[in-house]
């Protein structure tokens, strides 16, 4: 019986990312329809819904074509890695008291490690390619995601000192007894929300593929499912991050009484899922430089004095 | 310091105006089951106008020809036993028109007009090629009581110089002489 409910934990949380990634690729058109007073994709199925559907069919029934000149294992590989390093890092996401995968006692830190894997596929994505914006884009993105990581790991550090665990589950219990951490932290939630936009290399941070520049980035010479994989990563990002963020700041499943928690968990994701969206409608992307030094000269400093501060403040009191 | 804090508050300010457009109605509208209002002098398919007496107003000078930026107008001259010249043939090819409007500009009749329609599509390019049977309307268009030959002063049927409302008559020069 337990190993059933296992299963069926393990299950939904692989096949609703899955369903939650697709549906995503509709419901961010339809929202940025409504911002940019469009109507967005209205056709297929109720409010368009079927889009979602439709777009798996013409992704799968594409010609999936390896350029000749590309490095072919790293070719194929490099896609998977990043489904693979995200859906991994559903694992650790409590969505509800006992609704979880797997409850780690370094459930951060495994989180901050499947994110940095991710940019493995990234960066081998652009160099198997052997195409010079696909490599470009390679190396925006290493550089890019290895100095965002820096900020990521450590604004998440002064909760990790006041919640004294590195449990997920731990620290959404930490805040049911005392208070939802983006009020202590509110530093650390704004670093982390920013790094969180550059880790999943979404606009305005989305400098890997830049089309205005890049043709499409490291996935230039990508097609059909291939390329589907790394929009499917991409949307799963943006789901696994915005469920980080209402797990670690907003208090995860907590709310109150007349909703169960697994919809509270649902619905805090989901604002930032719709955070992330209206980003891409209203801000343009940065310059590459200005993309480093804002995160060198302004993130850092912030972020290191945000833990000052906190150590500080925990041994006083 | 203060140069940051105003680019975060720019962003913040950009995030709350898009935000905004939540609450706005569309600009667009679900076409084929909508139509869009187009205004009446929007540039879309070209028609040749007759004047208010139902007769072409075109007299074939060509400037329509010679104004038009990919040369998709051709037509020839030719002229009736009263002397009036009308085009012989009138001929548009649509698949290059880009709809500038530049020969209604040049139009000094104002014989040549572009209409709010648009729907032109067709499976053969050939039959983007429109004559001029196709492109003569029975009405006056945009310009209605306007015509050309009662105001230029030229003798036509049932019509002679000076004979029409905004013409002098004309004045025999040796008349004149000392």
């Amino acid at each position: 019986m337990v190993e059933l409910v296992i299963y069926l934990v393990i299950f939904g949380t692989l096949f609703g990312s899955f369903a939650g990634a697709a549906l995503l690729v509709w419901f961010e058109r339809r929202l940025l329809g409504l911002w940019q007073d469009r109507l967005g994709p209205n056709r297929v199925g109720l409010f368009g819904a079927g889009l979602a559907i439709a777009d798996i069919i013409k992704l799968f029934a594409k010609e999936d074509w390896i350029p000749p000149f590309a490095d072919r294992f790293v070719f194929v590989f490099a896609p998977t890695a990043i489904v693979m390093a995200m859906l991994l890092g559903f694992a650790v996401v409590p969505f509800a008291p006992d609704i979880h995968v797997a409850d780690l006692n370094i459930g951060l830190l495994f989180f901050l490690g499947m994110t940095s894997l991710a940019v493995y596929s990234v960066l081998l994505g652009g160099l198997a390619s052997n195409n010079k914006y696909a490599l470009l884009g390679g190396l925006r993105s290493a550089a890019q995601m290895v100095s965002y990581e820096v900020f990521m790991g450590l604004s998440l550090m002064g909760v990790v000192m006041q919640a004294g665990t590195f449990s997920l589950v731990d620290i959404v219990l930490w805040q049911a007894d005392n208070i939802w951490f983006f009020i202590p932290q509110f530093i650390g939630f704004l670093i982390f929300l920013i790094a969180g936009i550059a880790e999943s290399h979404r606009l305005p941070f989305d400098l890997p593929e830049a089309e205005h520049e890049l043709v499409a980035g490291f996935h230039t010479e990508y097609s059909g499912m291939k390329f589907g994989m790394f929009m499917l990563g991409e949307y799963l990002g943006v789901i696994l991050i915005s469920s980080m963020i209402a797990t670690i700041f907003f208090g995860g499943w907590l709310g109150p009484d007349f909703l169960p928690p697994i919809f509270w968990f649902f619905l805090k994701s989901f604002a930032f899922i719709c955070f992330f969206i209206l980003l891409r409608a209203a801000i343009p992307r940065p310059r590459y430089d200005q993309l480093m030094s804002f995160g060198w000269k302004y993130l850092l400093p912030l972020t290191l004095i945000n833990l000052l501060a906190t150590g500080a403040i925990l041994l006083w009191a | 310091m203060g140069m940051i804090l105003k680019a975060i508050w720019s962003q913040l300010v950009t995030l709350y105006r898009v935000l905004l457009h939540t609450f706005t109605p569309t600009d667009t509208v679900s076409y084929p089951e909508e139509m869009p209002y187009l205004a009446p002098r929007y540039r879309g398919r070209i028609v040749l106008t007759r004047d208010p007496g139902g007769e072409e107003r075109c007299v074939a000078c060509n400037l329509c020809a010679v104004a038009c930026p990919v040369d998709c107008i051709a037509l020839q001259k030719t002229e009736d036993e009263h002397g009036r010249w009308y085009a012989d043939f009138f001929r548009i090819n649509f698949s290059r028109c880009v709809m500038c409007g530049l020969c209604e500009e040049a139009c000094p009749t104002y014989a040549i007009q572009l209409t709010p329609d648009f729907e032109m599509c067709e499976y053969d390019r050939q039959n983007m090629v429109y004559e001029k049977e196709h492109l003569l309307i029975s009405g006056q268009g945009k310009y209605p009581g306007y015509s050309f030959y009662h105001v230029a002063g030229k003798a036509i049927k049932d019509k002679d110089k000076g004979e029409s409302l905004n013409e002098a008559t004309p004045i025999d020069v040796r008349s004149l002489l000392p």
